[in-house]
């Protein structure tokens, strides 16, 4: 291979993030060594550093120790142990891996959730011979809460136990019942020997019965942290770049989203719009910018912005409010006291806030809810801020990038903790509740889910009138009945004569049937249901409006397609003749427009398929997105 | 009739985003800080460092100087380059020489390579932050150079007396970094920490960053001394007996104090050569350092001392 050829083919590497836990002994050292040196990732020096480290301190007697190319602060190798949060760095043909290693200390919690929070996947060591840990149970809870959805749990030591595979299946088991109360898309269990090489780089012929790929072929296999270019446009401006007198730049990093020159931006708090006149980069302007990318744009009109304000589409714009709820890990020893001032840095916002009050601390070990005063370090709570004054941010679900905050000492200087918006607090709300405190339900949406062996989601089903929608989503709602799934079909049938059997078809009242239909969508998803929803929602808007409600991955928009012909061809309900007869007003496709979905998960085009295949087309969607288990 | 892929997710090659990383690092710091410095070494580091610098702040120059720690034992051809650059890229340059050590005749040969790097270095870097009194400096380190850098914050507190303390440094969370100081106190910062040296080369490649030419070879007048290849870069070098300067085809993977950084023995004359050298190395970068050759963690000693 020529090196021309080599440097492409890195080029075009991606990157995974992973972070390693386990307890003490697990053995993570030495797993993260044997990745590292069984990739190549090992130079000959190094390598002879850690064979003379190993007689002086090494734990494996004559043997090389490769847990010690991985510790590397003097004081842990005396201890044994690693202390803090490490960085190592491999790659392989296809991908490139950022390990964030991070230590087994109860005491630590705080770096398990600093090395968490830039990682998209976890591998969370077991000792075979202890089964599943106090701490396991709360790096797995960390994990979860810093929105890492895709789990690798490494079954090490398989041979202190005669690679027995009846307990690794219990291991597994006994991991899956507790994990159900967590929020992983995807759990990997596999068993290795990291000591000796066992499933790391290839299959172990020592446990042929374990058919699954070995850790090295899962890393290069997992999703990465989806680049939320799919979500809302945010850009917190970072720096304002005052080049000249007829140069004003607002330089930052896209959180999410993408935009594009011309397109009409808002300014948040201020609400002020103007449009994007350019999208500046030393390697010549763009046309557009997208989540993830540093750019620096400049705006059509002279407004007043500076570092820590937002841009963000006037259609689709964060929540803006002068407190939060969120939930907050503790990083130091003093304990969190309500009612004392902290500073937070939100995005590129910092500002000074207050706990009013902590509704509840989390039991990292059990997961229940308990009242205290004050939060202690390594402690996680639900806890409210004011705010100094209005800020703009979404959920951390949403949109990580303007959800989360660090929590900074005003005297000491110290990151002190960091917080995960859940919900913005709006002034009512907060009054009402001086004396309420909020209680998470105490079953959680995951588990009533897990329950029914199906995740949440929306299914909107979105087009003309006599598209097929209702067809479809009829179809589609018998199929998953008789697979055993629990769902709900919304449509006008049992809609439009109850619920909103007040609304007429004005612009407003349709605004408000969908976000009724929205919110009733968003109860039923809660209750851990498949819903299912068929109405022409012509309006992108208001889609929007209702995907915005649900959890990110559950909303699932479906063209259901047709041509306005065809639609009035069929003209199941002979409305489009009554409409063109000027028997109906604003009829959707005669003199209502329809606003097609611009990026819909699936689409269905009802002109060349079937009923039939398009529920085929649906139940292979769901299963790929798991959805449906 | 199509499934529409997941969103329209543009995926970002790992290069890519590290060079995003990277300016949002530098940015931060032009935002939070009121007296920010480059630190500038004239290595590959430095400068993709710098060039990330000028991306970030593009049209206009980078709103900091360059500072060159000098230890007056450079090769010639960085001091040529150094001053070259400073003045394509329109920034200012501030050059540091610890006078002190100067009047004693501090050198590598007289003194030794611990004494040496710690009055010329490591104290000369020390007076030249308290003398402009910086709050924060960039430096050009990896995390994958060395075990000790490995755990090492982007943003890396250092007390009044400018040390580190490796148990002690404040939780970095996401893109968040605290850049909150006292009076004296300064923040290190690392935007290519989480680089590896073929991440280097590789945008050294894309970008077209120009390079001292001491990374290419060419024959050069070397001596060997201690099973390490020394160019004779100028008369200061007291050869021993039998020592004389031969010319050899050489370059350097790293560059520091002539005396004290070694040769390798090399026929890559282009920096596709150099690349393609460097990926097939078996040993790694610090090797030709000799101030790294002391047992365990001498790194780790060094920088709790205040060494960059």
């Amino acid at each position: 291979m020529s090196i021309e050829t080599l440097l492409q083919e890195h080029a075009e590497k991606d990157l995974l993030r992973f972070i390693t836990c386990g307890s003490v002994d697990d053995g993570k050292s030495t797993l993260i060594g044997r990745l590292l040196f069984d990739s190549r990732q090992v130079y000959e020096d190094q390598l002879s550093a850690v064979e003379r480290d190993s007689r002086k301190w090494g734990t494996q007697g004559e043997a090389t120790d490769l847990a010690l190319l991985v510790d590397g602060l003097q004081s842990e190798r005396e201890q044994g142990i690693t202390i803090d949060v490490a960085y190592r760095y491999f790659s392989t043909p296809t991908r490139k891996f950022i390990i964030a290693d991070t230590p087994g200390h109860e005491q630590y919690t705080r770096n398990m959730a600093t090395g968490a929070s830039t990682a998209d996947a976890a591998v969370i060591l077991v000792d075979a011979r202890r089964g599943l840990q106090t701490q396991t149970r709360r790096h797995s809870f960390i994990v979860s809460l810093l929105g890492i959805e895709q789990v690798v749990v490494a079954i090490n030591k398989m041979d202190l136990v005669d690679y027995d595979q009846a307990r690794f299946e219990n291991i597994c088991a006994d991991y899956q019942a507790f994990a159900d109360k967590l929020d992983f898309a995807a759990i990997h269990c596999l068993p290795v020997v990291a000591l000796h090489g066992d499933n790391m780089l290839e299959q172990s012929d020592r446990m042929p019965w374990y058919q699954g790929p070995p850790l090295l072929g899962l890393l290069e296999s997992l999703p990465t942290r989806q680049q939320r270019s799919d979500g809302q446009f945010r850009f917190p401006v970072q720096y304002v770049n005052r080049h000249s007198s007829d140069f004003r730049g607002f330089a930052g990093t896209v959180a999410s989203g993408q935009i594009e020159l011309g397109e009409r931006v808002m300014v948040v708090p201020s609400g002020r719009q103007t449009e994007v006149a350019g999208i500046v980069c030393f390697d010549g302007n763009r046309e557009r910018a997208t989540a993830g990318e540093a750019v620096t744009l400049t705006l059509t009109d002279e407004i007043d912005i500076s570092r820590g304000d937002m841009l963000v589409r006037p259609d689709a714009r964060p929540r803006v409010a002068e407190a939060l709820d969120a939930r907050v890990v503790w990083m130091v020893d003093q304990p969190l006291l309500t009612g004392r001032q902290y500073d937070i840095k939100l995005g590129t916002r910092t500002m000074s806030a207050t706990p009013e009050l902590i509704h509840h601390r989390i039991d990292v070990n059990t997961l229940e809810h308990q009242h205290v005063e004050q939060l202690d370090l390594n402690e996680i709570a639900l806890v409210r801020w004011r705010l100094s004054a209005p800020a703009a941010f979404d959920s951390y679900r949403t949109c990580p990038a303007t959800g989360a905050f660090v929590i900074i000492d005003r005297i000491s200087n110290l990151t002190v903790g960091a917080g995960m918006v859940v919900r913005p607090v709006t002034d009512s709300l907060a009054d009402k509740s001086q004396n309420v405190v909020w209680h998470e339900h105490r079953i959680a949406k995951s588990q009533r889910a897990g329950q029914k062996s199906q995740r949440p989601a929306v299914l909107w089903f979105t087009g003309l009138s006599g598209a097929g929608k209702s067809s479809v989503a009829n179809a589609l709602e018998m199929a998953l009945f008789q697979r055993g799934y629990h769902s709900y079909l919304l449509d006008g049938d049992n809609v439009r004569h109850g619920l909103n059997r007040d609304l007429g078809f004005t612009d407003e009242d349709r605004v408000e049937n969908i976000r009724r239909i929205g919110e009733v969508a968003r109860l039923m998803a809660d209750a851990g249901l498949v819903v299912l929803s068929a109405f022409i929602s012509p309006f992108r808007a208001d889609r929007a409006m209702v995907r915005e409600l649900m959890e990110p991955g559950e909303f699932v928009e479906i063209h259901v397609q047709a041509s306005l012909e065809t639609c009035e061809s069929r003209d199941p309900k002979g409305l489009y003749a009554r409409a063109r007869a000027g028997a109906i007003r604003n009829f959707t496709g005669i003199d209502s427009p329809y606003e097609a979905p611009e990026k819909p998960e699936v689409i269905l085009d009802t002109e060349t398929l079937s009923i039939e295949e398009c529920v085929d087309v649906l139940l292979d969607y769901l299963k790929s997105r798991r959805i449906l288990v | 009739m199509s499934v529409a892929s997941q969103g329209a997710a543009t995926r970002m090659s790992h290069l890519a985003m590290l060079e995003a990383e990277a300016i949002h690092i530098i940015r931060e710091v032009a935002a939070e800080f009121t007296r920010p410095v480059m630190l500038y070494s004239v290595g590959k580091d430095s400068g993709v460092m710098l060039h990330l610098a000028r991306k970030a702040f593009y049209p206009a120059p980078p709103p900091f100087p360059l500072l060159h720690v000098d230890t007056t034992w450079k090769f010639r051809a960085m001091y040529e380059f150094r001053d070259r650059i400073a003045a394509e890229v329109g920034m200012e340059l501030l050059v540091h020489i610890n006078q002190d050590g100067v009047a004693q005749g501090v050198g590598p040969f007289s003194h030794g390579s611990r004494v040496h790097t710690d009055i010329m270095k490591t104290q000369s870097l020390k007076q030249a932050l308290d003398k402009y009194g910086f709050d924060a400096a960039f430096g050009g380190a990896r995390r994958d150079e060395e075990r000790s850098r490995a755990k090492e914050r982007v943003f890396s507190f250092r007390d009044r007396q400018h040390a580190w303390d490796p148990k002690n440094q404040r939780p970095e969370l996401w893109n968040l970094y605290n850049g909150r100081v006292q009076k004296g106190e300064s923040i290190r910062v690392f935007p290519l920490s989480n680089w590896t040296e073929l991440d280097i080369w590789q945008y050294i490649y894309q970008e077209d960053i120009p390079m001292v030419p001491l990374y290419f070879a060419a024959e050069r007048p070397v001596v060997e001394r201690d099973g390490m290849l020394l160019m004779v870069d100028d008369g200061r070098i007291p050869l021993q007996p039998g020592e004389r300067p031969r010319p050899r085809m050489v370059r350097f993977r790293t560059l520091g104090c002539w005396p004290l950084t070694g040769a390798v023995e090399s026929t890559a004359t282009t920096l596709l050569d150099v690349i393609e050298e460097t990926i097939q190395v078996k040993h790694s970068e610090r090797q030709g350092r000799a101030i790294d050759q002391d047992v365990g963690a001498s790194m780790e000693e060094k920088k709790r001392q205040g060494y960059f």
